[in-house]
């Protein structure tokens, strides 16, 4: 077994561990009575420390990665996307130990495997560097901004657990059908891992001729189902399906087809769960947080803010601008990854202004690291798969 | 200027919320509130106190925090619609009439509307600039208008308060000690000093204080942020920025634009790949696919003193140095950038002075594509003058030839051949794959032999004074925002009365569950009554109510 292989078998472990730990938090908190104190404290125990060796597996993927790569494994979409969830899993792991809250392991643990599952649909081999990332600043700028945006990610965590202890969800209003959707958000994401892993078990591959916004002819391989054809295609395979719709060349047809099956899978893998239990995801994970000091969740969203939003500053703004200074001969070019670093810099600064005012904390907070969130993952998911730039790589 | 008097006898400016002395509350709204409000601890704040003139009204629109969030906002806003669209200056083509041709044609109506709003090139615009202006110029008077009020309070602050202001705070305790009850102020100043804060005691008071230096953060991360904004603004002023390209040939000396006296030559471009197959997203994405290295061998020059400038002869070698990706070449201030490359540029075209029907050469010429010469002599006292040279042949217009640019992409020439049978000379247009004679048919021809390229590197440089002012702002600002962010202030005060009943009060800016791992200590070590967060208290009552 090569190096690489044992790199990838300590990410499965990895993936595992948060898997088993997720449970054994969920143990954890849900206790019925007093004799049960015991029970659920050595529950946590055991779910820390699963987590822990959870971690240290997926440093070693890590560290193991980067001896075979011999560069930092930070340089593409996968490499990216597993560190910055490695993160997610270092700062709740610190803040366990700050806090002791084992309800934040119920949030943390499953957004960080949603992270993980979500980086395997890209391709993980190792890819050489271009010359604009062979630098020192790779490793520094990128492990430090993904760092900074795991502490706020994290915020975001105690966020959600504050809105599932406050959250009236038995009422029909515009905050419950609102974290409705958060929940379905959440669903959605599964429903993307579950629709690739799908297709790709069965080796789906379609190959088209289109023309693209420069009237130049290309191919694209679709790795699902056509549901939109690039503009002007010719189907290439045989027995393929045939696009139900063409799309002009603006739009990239074979990403809206991408998300078009993860909405399906998603939307059906939610029904699925309405029917089957008859109640919103929210109410059912409501019960799990019912122990849960609101007043520390809305601390600790505060906090994480507070820490990561300096880390997140020194790595996604000062690093970035030095390294562009030497790799561009310029700090700032107005690139959409560069705007969107501003733009998450600016929300949080906002956020941490807010926070001065009176009467912006506990649910407001609770809302605004959630929306902080959904930044960070447009900035990574948006921003490097569908904005043209310096930073569309994977 | 109306003084507010205390009852305790303390005379305080306008404005002002809880007496700068006890601290009672002086104005009708704070009296009314169960919590005291402990931003800038209560003192005037100009914005809050004038608002008649006009500079008033200026003043406290900038001093609000509101209009600074707004500012943020419609800042954050407005940058995150530049990146719907590729900016101009991201577009390679030249003209305005291009560009929204380019619009219009990659992105339809929207890129239309999208152009002909500005949105195209946003970040450059009056009024993005304007709003960032207005951002620094809240920056600037908020902080102005709170941090110096905030900082004459927090210097003067008094050790014994009044017992309004005591119950008003957030966290408080009241009752009698455990046990020893006449050692409680010892034990708490003991303790209190144990946990490294700064105790000040008098007589049956005590204020203990922690971390107070973390309530400037904001104001020094503000003064980096001016400081930075500033560095920017300076690039406008000519001196402290040049931003100049060149393309530079293999083996070419030039002078450096925008480098007073220095000169250039490349030695060598070469452009590295990586020998596997590129793979998945990357090939599809076509950026960079393959590339490993490009990288410009260099000469960098510099003219002897007295020299006429530009005069290239007698040049001194600073240095040689290979520019590559991340590896720019400094000299004195300066830096040069390897930003791209054109690879098999013509350099010169071979050909053969043949007669058209016995095939019998002259002799033959190598046409320097850069430097042409007038006339190049052959054998037998043929010669070939050149009369007209376009580098980059774009057609006829009016029956003159054109030329699109002054780069040797598409060469044609018009030559005029002497030789022993025409000795008046025959004339002759040649471009590639086209030959024209106006006068009639010719004798002889110039026949094409072949042609030598070579590559050209476009680089970039830069001086940039502003950034080591840049580099101080943006240090300024991270020192600020780590000492807001990684520190709190806290502050504890104690009053035993005569009987021994003991008030604590106790306040911090931010986590308030490491203060209060803070106060049970001190509970415990002083045996003090147990103390109540009365925010936490007035939730849970919300709570239940909700519950209910």
């Amino acid at each position: 077994m090569s190096l690489i292989d044992i790199s990838g078998n300590l990410l499965y472990i990895a993936f595992f561990c948060y898997l088993i730990g997720t449970f054994l938090f969920s143990g954890a908190i849900k206790e019925k009575n007093d004799t049960a104190a015991s029970r659920a404290e050595k529950f946590g125990k055991v779910a820390i420390i699963v987590t822990i060796i959870g971690f240290i597996s997926h440093v070693a993927y890590f560290i193991t990665r980067w001896i075979y790569t011999g560069h930092a494994p930070v340089s593409n979409m996968f490499e990216f996307t597993t560190a910055f969830g490695m993160f997610i899993v270092l700062s709740f792991i610190v803040l366990y130990y700050m806090y002791k809250v084992a309800a934040l392991g119920v949030v943390a643990l499953p957004i960080a495997l949603l992270i993980i599952a979500y980086a395997a649909m890209f391709p993980t081999e190792v890819s050489p560097l271009v010359p604009s990332l062979q630098s020192h600043w790779l490793t520094i700028h990128v492990i430090t901004a993904a760092l900074g945006q795991s502490i706020l990610a994290i915020s975001s965590v105690a966020g959600l657990v504050y809105l599932l202890k406050n959250v009236n969800t038995k009422v029909r209003s515009f905050e419950s059908i609102a974290f409705e959707m958060v929940m379905f958000f959440g669903v959605l994401v599964i429903g993307f891992v579950v629709a690739t892993s799908t297709f790709s078990a069965m080796n789906y591959e379609a190959k088209f001729e289109y023309v693209d916004t420069l009237d130049k002819v290309s191919e694209v391989t679709y790795t699902m189902p056509a549901i939109f054809g690039m503009n002007e295609y010719k189907e290439l395979s045989e027995d393929k399906m045939t696009p139900i719709k063409a799309m002009p060349a603006l739009i990239d047809a074979r990403k809206l087809t991408t998300v078009f099956w993860s909405i399906i899978f998603g939307s059906a893998l939610y029904l699925l769960i309405r029917l089957v239990f008859r109640r919103s995801v929210s109410s059912m994970l409501q019960p799990l947080v019912k122990r849960v000091n609101s007043q520390l969740m809305d601390e600790i969203a505060y906090r994480s803010v507070l820490i990561g939003f300096p880390v997140f500053t020194l790595g996604a703004l000062i690093f970035a601008m030095i390294w562009a200074q030497v790799a561009w001969s310029r700090f700032w070019g107005w690139d959409p990854k560069e705007v969107w670093a501003l733009i998450t810099f600016l929300y949080y600064a906002a956020f941490l202004h807010l926070r001065l005012s009176k009467g912006w904390e506990g649910k407001k907070t609770a809302w605004l690291t959630v929306i902080g969130f959904l930044i960070i993952i447009f900035n990574l998911v948006v921003v490097n798969l569908v904005i043209a730039g310096l930073h569309s790589y994977a | 200027m109306n003084k507010l008097l205390c009852e305790c006898g303390h005379e305080n400016p306008e404005g002002t919320k809880l007496c700068q002395k006890c601290g009672r509350p002086l104005s009708e709204e704070e009296k009314d509130k169960k919590i005291a409000d402990m931003r800038y601890e209560g003192t005037a704040i100009r914005s809050k106190t004038y608002n008649k003139s006009i500079i008033d009204k200026v003043w406290n629109f900038f001093s609000s925090v509101k209009v600074g969030i707004a500012l943020i906002i419609i800042n954050l806003v407005v940058a995150s619609i530049g990146t719907i669209l590729p900016q101009e200056f991201y577009i390679s083509v030249a003209t305005d009439a291009e560009k929204e041709a380019h619009y219009s044609d990659v992105y339809g109506w929207f890129g239309e509307i999208y152009y002909a709003l500005g949105l195209s090139d946003v970040y450059s615009s009056i009024w993005f600039q304007v709003l960032v202006l207005m951002l620094g110029v809240s920056i600037i008077i908020a902080s102005i208008d709170r941090g110096f009020p905030l900082h004459k309070s927090l210097k003067n602050q008094r050790v014994k308060r009044h017992a309004s202001f005591m119950k008003r705070q957030r966290v408080i305790a009241e009752g009698q000690p455990a046990k020893n009850a006449d050692e409680t102020l010892a034990l708490v100043e003991q303790k209190l000093k144990e946990l490294n804060y700064n105790v000040r005691r008098e007589d049956q008071s005590i204020l203990a204080e922690r971390g107070r230096f973390s309530r400037y953060g904001p104001y020094v991360n503000h003064v980096g942020l001016i400081v930075f904004l500033l560095g920017v603004m300076l690039h406008l002023v000519p001196g402290f920025y040049v931003d100049e390209s060149m393309w530079l040939r293999e083996g070419e000396t030039r002078a450096i634009p925008g480098m007073e006296g220095y000169f250039l030559k490349s030695d060598k471009f070469i452009l590295e790949t990586y020998d596997n197959d590129p793979q998945g997203e990357q090939l599809k994405q076509g950026v960079n696919v393959v590339a490993k290295n490009f990288q410009t061998d260099v000469t960098l020059y510099q003219q002897k003193e007295g020299a006429v400038a530009g005069q290239a002869d007698d040049l001194e070698v600073i240095k040689q140095y290979e520019i590559r990706v991340n590896h720019p070449l400094k000299h004195e201030g300066y830096a040069l950038y390897q930003m791209d490359y054109r690879l098999n540029e013509l350099k010169s075209m071979k050909f053969d002075l043949t007669h058209k029907e016995t095939e019998e050469s002259l002799g033959q010429l190598t046409i320097d594509l850069t430097n042409p010469e007038d006339e190049y002599e052959l054998n037998n006292g043929a010669k070939v003058k050149l009369l007209a040279y376009y580098p980059d042949f774009s057609g006829f217009k009016d029956g003159v030839p054109q030329t699109a640019t002054a780069s040797p992409n598409n060469p044609a020439f018009i030559f005029k051949m002497f030789t022993s049978e025409k000795p008046e000379g025959e004339t002759s247009f040649v471009a590639i794959q086209q030959t024209l004679e106006p006068d009639g048919e010719n004798n002889y021809k110039m026949k094409f032999v072949n042609v030598e390229t070579r590559n050209m590197s476009g680089l970039t440089i830069r001086y940039d004074r502003t950034l080591p002012i840049l580099f101080v702002g943006g240090i300024i600002f991270m020192i600020g925002v780590a000492m807001g962010s990684y520190w709190n202030h806290r502050r504890i005060w104690v009053e035993q009365l005569a009987d021994g009943t003991v008030h604590l009060a106790a306040h911090t800016n931010k986590n308030w569950f490491s203060m209060k791992k803070d106060l049970d200590k001190l509970t415990d070590a002083a045996h003090l009554p147990q103390y109540v967060d009365q925010q936490e208290s007035k939730i849970d009552e919300q709570q239940e109510l909700e519950d209910k």
